[in-house]
Order: C-alpha cells, then sequence, then structure tokens
C-alpha cells in the first residue's frame, strides 16, 4: 500500500493549475479564430472556405454530441433533431418574421430549449438502448412533421427561396466572407463553452454519471437533473450548428431533421474519439474530407465509408485522437522517468 | 440518533426486512450479522434508499427519511459504502474526492468554474489522510488495488462528513491479513471521527473482536442484539447461527 506516485501536487499548484488551463483555452481559441480569419487573405479558393463553415456546422453539432456520449454516457440517436430544428427554427424566423438575425439566433435558441427540455424530460430517464431509440423516435417524429406540413415547412421541398439575411453591425451575411468570419466566430465561441461546461464542476458530475450512475447519486447528485441539463445544452450548441447550416445553403432542407444526420454525428464520434475534448472535431474535419473526396470517386461511396467506419469501430475500437492522445500520455510519463 | 421504527419491505412473498425496530446512539459502533439471505443488505439498502420501505420510519435526528431518494438522504447525513467497491473507474482518487466534496457543498452543477474549487480541496485532502490514500492521488480509481479501491469506496462516503455510515462488507474479498488491516481502518474512523458507524460483516472473529454492539438479522427479522458476550451465549443465536462449534472456538 505504499507505492509513491510521481507527480503529487500540492493544494497550491492545483489552483495556479486551474486558472492556467482556463487562460491557456482562451489563448488557443484566440490563435484559432486569428489563424481561421486571416485564411481568406492567403488563399483565394471558395471551396475551401465552404469547407470550413461546413466543419463548424457540423463540428459543433458533433462536439455537442459527444458532451452526451463521451462526458455523460447518454448515447442519443436523435441529436440531429436539435440540428434539424436550429436549421428550420432559424429560417423560418428570418422567413416569416422577418426579423433581424441576432433576433432569429436567441429565439431560435429559445425554441430549442423548449423542445430539448420536454423531449429530455421523457428521454432521460430511460436506461441505455431504451433511451438510444426513444431519441431516435422522436427525430422522425420531428422528421414526420417537417415532411407533412407542407404549409409551414414546404413539406420535402424544404425552406425554399433562400433565407433573408440582413446586414446587422456591420455584418452581412449574405457577403461570403463576412459568414465566413461569421461561422468561424461561433465555432470557435461554442467550442469555447463547451470547453468551460466539460472542465467545469458540473463536467465532473457528468463524467460521475457516465461512470456509476448510482454511486454518484449517492454522494447527493442529482442524476436525473444533470442529465437533463446537459441535454438541454447539447441541444442549444447542436441547434447553432445548424443555423450556421442553413445561413451556408441559404434555406433548411428535411434532411437537416433526418436520422441519418444524427448517425454522422455518431460516426465522427468514433472517427475522431470521445476521450478528448477535440475528438469530434477531428472526426469532423476527417469525415468531411472522407464525404467530398469519395462521392467524387466513386457513386458508391455509401460502401466505402461503411468500411472506414466497420474498421474504426471493430478493427481499431477508438478514435483518431485517442490514439494521439495516448502515445502524447506515453511520451510524457517516459520523460518523467527519465528526468 | 438513528432510529428505524418497524421497517419492513417484501419481494413477493418474502419478507426481506420484517418489522425491524433498532437504536443506534450517537458515536456507537455496531456490527450487523446473519446468515447469508438474513436482509443485512436489504436493510442498508432500506435506510439508504436504494429501496423504498413498505412500512415504517427511518429517523435521523427526528427527522423521518423513509421513502427518500439517496441524494436526499445522503444529505441529510447518512453515507455509505457497497459490498462490491462502487467508485468511479476513470476518474482519479483526487479528483473522485474533489468532486464528492462539490456535490456535497451543492456545487455538482456549477458552469462557469473550473474544477477543481479551491473550496473543496481540503476536505478532500483530509479525506485522502484519513483512509492512506493520498500518496495514490494520481491514480485512476480503476488502477487501485481491491483494498484500496474499497478505502476509496469508503472515503467516498467519509468525505461527505456524514453523521452515519453504514459499511456494507468493509472486508468482502479480501485475504485474512487484509481483513485486519481494513476493519483496524474501521475502528480508527470511528474513533477518530466520533460518528455512528454500522458495518455488516461475515468474519466473526473480527466481530467479537471489534464491535461494543452486535445485532444479528435472520430472516429478516432481529434475532439477537447486545453485547458480544451476551450475543455469545445467546441460544437463539447459537442455534440458529454460529453452531455450537464456533461457539466453542470462539472462546480460545
Amino acid at each position: 500500500m505504499s507505492e509513491l506516485q510521481a507527480g503529487q501536487g500540492t493544494a497550491l499548484d492545483v489552483r495556479a493549475d486551474t486558472k492556467s488551463t482556463r487562460y491557456r483555452d482562451v489563448l488557443i481559441a484566440l490563435a484559432a479564430f486569428v489563424i481561421l480569419a486571416l485564411l481568406p487573405a492567403f488563399t483565394g479558393s471558395k471551396f475551401l472556405l465552404d469547407f470550413v463553415i461546413r466543419c463548424a456546422a457540423y463540428g459543433l453539432f458533433a462536439t455537442s454530441l459527444n458532451l452526451l456520449v463521451g462526458y455523460t454516457g447518454l448515447t442519443s440517436f436523435g441529436h440531429g433533431m436539435f440540428f434539424g430544428l436550429g436549421a428550420y427554427g432559424f429560417g423560418l424566423m428570418m422567413q416569416k418574421a422577418g426579423v433581424s438575425v441576432p433576433v432569429a439566433f436567441v429565439s431560435t435558441l429559445l425554441i430549442v430549449l423548449v423542445f430539448a427540455a420536454v423531449i429530455g424530460a421523457i428521454c432521460v430517464r430511460l436506461k441505455e438502448i431504451y433511451f438510444a431509440f426513444v431519441t431516435l423516435a422522436f427525430q422522425m417524429l420531428i422528421h414526420s412533421t417537417i415532411l407533412s406540413w407542407v404549409s409551414f415547412t414546404g413539406g420535402d421541398q424544404g425552406l425554399r427561396g433562400g433565407i433573408p439575411r440582413p446586414p446587422f453591425l456591420g455584418i452581412d451575411l449574405s457577403n461570403h466572407l463576412h459568414l465566413y468570419v461569421f461561422s468561424c466566430a461561433l465555432l470557435v465561441l461554442g467550442l469555447l463553452l463547451m470547453r468551460q461546461i466539460a472542465q467545469s464542476p458540473f463536467g465532473y458530475t457528468l463524467r460521475m454519471i457516465r461512470d456509476n450512475a448510482t454511486r454518484a447519486s449517492f454522494v447527493g447528485i442529482d442524476v436525473y437533473r444533470a442529465k437533463l441539463t446537459i441535454f438541454v445544452l447539447a441541444a442549444l450548441f447542436a441547434s447553432v450548428g445548424g443555423m450556421i447550416m442553413a445561413l451556408f445553403v441559404s434555406g433548411a432542407y428535411p434532411e437537416f431533421a433526418y436520422w441519418t444526420i444524427s448517425g454522422e454525428g455518431i460516426f465522427i464520434n468514433m472517427l475522431g474519439g470521445v476521450t478528448t475534448f477535440l475528438g469530434p472535431m477531428v472526426g469532423t474535419v476527417l469525415l468531411l474530407i472522407l464525404n467530398d473526396t469519395v462521392t467524387r470517386l466513386t457513386e458508391y461511396h455509401g460502401i466505402v465509408l461503411g468500411i472506414v467506419i466497420l474498421f474504426f469501430a471493430i478493427g481499431l475500437r477508438k478514435g483518431l485522437m485517442d490514439f494521439a492522445w495516448e502515445w502524447y500520455v506515453q511520451r510524457r510519463d517516459a520523460a518523467k522517468e527519465r528526468g | 440518533m438513528l432510529e428505524i421504527r418497524g421497517l419492513s419491505k417484501s419481494f413477493g412473498g418474502v419478507k426481506a426486512t420484517d418489522n425491524v425496530s433498532l437504536d443506534f446512539a450517537d458515536g456507537s459502533l455496531t456490527a450487523v450479522i446473519g446468515p447469508n439471505g438474513a436482509g443485512k443488505s436489504t436493510f442498508f439498502n432500506l435506510i439508504t434508499g436504494a429501496f423504498r420501505p413498505d412500512r415504517g420510519q427511518v429517523l435521523l435526528d427526528g427527522v423521518d427519511l423513509a421513502g427518500r431518494t439517496p441524494p436526499e438522504i445522503v444529505r441529510h447525513g447518512i453515507g455509505r459504502a457497497f459490498q462490491v467497491a462502487s467508485i468511479f473507474p476513470s476518474l482519479t482518487v483526487e479528483e473522485t474526492m474533489l468532486a464528492a466534496v462539490g456535490a456535497d457543498q451543492r456545487r455538482a452543477g456549477v458552469l462557469h468554474r473550473r474544477f477543481p474549487l479551491a473550496e473543496t480541496r481540503d476536505r478532500a485532502e483530509n479525506a485522502m489522510e484519513l483512509l492512506g490514500l493520498a500518496n495514490k492521488r494520481r491514480r485512476t480509481a480503476a488502477t487501485l488495488s481491491h483494498g484500496d479501491q474499497k478505502l476509496l469506496d469508503i472515503a467516498l462516503a467519509l468525505v461527505l462528513d456524514p453523521k452515519v455510515l453504514l459499511l456494507d462488507e468493509p472486508t468482502a474479498g479480501m485475504g485474512t491479513e487484509e481483513r485486519w488491516r481494513m476493519i483496524d481502518k474501521v475502528r480508527e474512523l470511528w474513533e477518530r471521527q466520533k460518528i455512528t458507524v454500522v458495518f455488516i460483516e461475515h468474519d466473526m472473529d473480527i466481530v467479537f473482536k471489534i464491535a461494543p454492539e452486535i445485532v444479528v438479522l435472520c430472516y429478516g427479522r432481529i434475532l439477537a442484539r447486545g453485547t458480544p458476550e451476551a450475543i455469545r451465549r445467546n441460544q437463539d443465536v447459537i442455534d440458529a447461527y454460529l453452531g455450537t462449534d464456533h461457539h466453542a472456538g470462539a472462546h480460545a
């Protein structure tokens, strides 16, 4: 019972640690934003900028799904419904109500909050597989509603005719460059906020629930409330992804609310890995590159993606960032032993 | 003071706990013994809210906690450790303690600050010191030895500053030597923390050596209660549980 561990921290340096990690995260976010924002100055490639915008939309969505899957152990198969709700909520608000972008943005968040609270209240009580299936059922319900309520949503044609994007605060989202920088800002800000959630005391409450929900309740944690809270928070970030998508395509289509979006979210998390915060972001970039190249090369892109998914799920059993992280930890520990 | 009044619970037709009434004085150390299936764990599960009692009261300092949820009961001051160490496998020892203190301070939902919170530091440190886990603080719970996992489980209960600590077989699955180390630890905690400790134990040598007070459960009912001496001489207990061999052996 007495082997000593390397690197015993005292109370003092841990306190300093927590402060500095927060500043570090903010600095990394700022640096990432500056690099992304300067990108158009070096390349005129519209394709590359479009790619980044799509990464922002899917990245926010996939990272928010990881808050549920990786941090809380809630495997939702219906998370894509909030992506779809975000896109439709925003698009409808702009088209029908004719409000400004910030107003539409905030009211969409409020609508999603209400939906997520009601759906979450029903779902998070359920155990693993039931949770997965009932979230999927809600997704299908929302998808069917969008399809059949033609007068309001345009049915299978989606919201056509473009989404009006009146300028606000000097930002004109119908300008491609403005839209690009705006999407990058939302991405970086969203990631920073989710990082804060993951590293907050609440983030550790989620980890406890994932590891052992029974024990968590015997430590005094209201497991239901914590699960519902993260379900709603994750839905909000997913809807921001949907809003970026709606702005990007200037419309909203039923596919945004279809179950395949949820499936792609799960796939991204498997590709990138769920043990690191940025795993899903890496997975997003990988999937989009894969998607773009494979569709260009073959019409059977489903088969290729399926094989890749099987390779990661059955062959590696881990995501790319999981490997990178393990490699880093090994090297760090080895360096410590030597030093 | 923890008072149990007429506590009952049936599963189907089986009375797992049958009209049990018991008092546990503040600062007492009590062992609960009984044959397999006597309802010892059920008794703990009813007190801590894991099961809802059919009837009866669980009074802690006069407040009835029967039928409340585990988080509520924990907050009122009844902590527990489990027969199979119930821990958070992916968290380190230190993170486990800090997060538990945070939960006890009602900060489990804090979003705007970073983990760990400075104000959780001292209590977490104390609990690790008390259970001798301080030098394993950076270890992930899953990598700890079986004995250390049991200690971590107890630390998780203790770090919440409970008035009453229920230990469900703290020595389960341990070798003889480790058992004694563990039970010495339990006794030491009891003496230092001045809390009410109730523990379930199978090893009669341990029970008779360290528990000032023993409760014998059998088929969900109290068969006997008293000092080790009284229990050892109790004819019902000998017939139902100890057997004459052990009775003779216990004096040796």
